[in-house]
């Protein structure tokens, strides 16, 4: 499960950054109901829904279909559409992202070495996922 | 801050201390034998008196000038021979002095490392890992005789890794620019080093790999190559400013495959 859970931390970390590039206006107060459309498994799949990231410019939330310890498929629940800016960086970017997320998987990692991180900027880090049992 | 048992009776603990966090992969038996205590005791410790931002720290009263050597912690002297040493053997590089103020935070964090690591393998631990804020001292190997999977971050895409490297009984540390900006100084021009966005040193010890990754760093991508290739037992992985890579010629025996 560590490197599922990972894969996810990374993937949800890049779709924050990524939106975090431009301006735009939100809605903090909104919350996503979570889907009510149920995916439909094959034999050994197991559908885990993200909890909804609230960025800057609108919720973010993802589901993954995980089969042998593998993220299979990644699903977009929700992601910010209220602009033409959204609606491209959804088509550019999410696809890349995904497509990441399916191939970095191999990354078993025990550690991170990096530039050395505040502990403010730990919260965020692949460390602070591992040391929480990911 | 967070403890977590897993598998195999391991132990995972992340301790806030040197303005960073510092995690800890041990053997369930360090929490019982005081060892994992005695560790992150010996870390606060020293950031008590090494710490340039507590104002009644040894390192800040001997940087004002209110005390002299002999009135510090013994290991301050230690210390301040140790970086005298890395200063000579990095051209300059390398100093306890950035922008003229003793500040010896460039060696301490990694020396404070090893020895935490050696607190563990002192009480018997063949096989743990400490990680402080990316640079990393490990023992033995992983449970099942794995070596340790090091991860090195991609300093352009946050929460995405370069490489990964394989580690026994050795060390792994990073410099860049990735978490707190241009910070490490050039000392020859007082500026900000540029041309390297990180540069990873591998080697037997931590205390020496970050200290030789930090001053590296402040070479610069071209001197930085020749220095670390003439270095022994220690090999180094550059990203350059550009997004280009370069490596020692050892280094690549420590890249874990795919």
């Amino acid at each position: 499960m560590r490197r599922v859970i990972l894969t996810v931390t990374a993937t949800v970390a890049g779709l924050v950054a990524l939106l975090s590039f431009k301006t735009h206006s939100s809605d903090p107060e909104r919350t996503v109901a979570s889907p009510t459309t149920q995916p439909t498994l094959q034999p050994g799949e197991r559908a885990v829904t993200g909890n909804v990231a609230n960025t800057i410019y609108g919720p973010v939330q993802v589901r993954v279909l995980v089969k042998s310890h593998k993220i299979v498929k990644v699903n977009i629940l929700e992601q910010p559409q209220s602009t033409n800016m959204d609606v491209q960086i959804g088509q550019y970017a999410f696809p890349r992202l995904i497509s990441e997320t399916l191939t970095s998987q191999s990354a078993r990692i025990d550690a991170v070495s990096g530039a050395t991180y505040t502990s403010g900027g730990y919260i965020n880090s692949l460390q602070s996922a591992l040391d929480n049992g990911a | 801050m967070t403890t977590t048992a897993s598998f195999s009776a391991r132990l995972r603990h992340a301790e806030p201390v040197m303005g960073t966090v510092v995690s800890f992969d041990v053997p369930l038996s360090a929490r019982y034998d005081g060892s994992l205590e005695a560790a992150i005791g010996w870390l606060h410790w020293v950031d008590r008196v090494f710490s340039p931002y507590r104002p009644d720290s040894d390192v800040s009263l001997l940087a004002a000038g209110e005390v002299t050597a002999d009135a510090c912690a013994p290991e301050v002297a230690e210390v301040l021979a140790a970086c005298a040493r890395l200063r000579l053997l990095s051209e300059g590089y390398f100093t306890a002095f950035p922008g003229g103020r003793f500040d010896p935070s460039g060696y301490v964090k990694g020396w404070a490392t090893e020895r935490a690591a050696s607190l563990l393998s002192g009480a018997g631990s063949a096989s743990h890992l400490v990680n402080a804020g990316g640079d990393v001292q490990c023992a033995g190997t992983r449970a099942g005789a794995e070596p340790w999977r090091v991860g090195i971050a991609d300093p352009f895409r946050h929460g995405g890794l370069a490489l990964v490297v394989a580690a026994r009984d050795g060390a792994v540390a990073t410099s860049g620019i990735a978490e707190r900006g241009a910070h490490i100084l050039d000392p020859h021009t007082g500026r900000p080093a540029s041309g390297l966005a990180s540069l990873t040193v591998v080697g037997p010890s931590l205390t020496l790999a970050d200290a030789y990754a930090t001053a590296a760093f402040a070479m610069g991508p071209t001197r930085a190559r020749d220095w670390t290739e003439s270095l022994e037992n220690h090999e180094a992985f550059a990203i350059t400013s550009d997004g280009g890579t370069w490596q020692t010629s050892g280094f690549a025996r420590h890249i874990c495959p795919a």
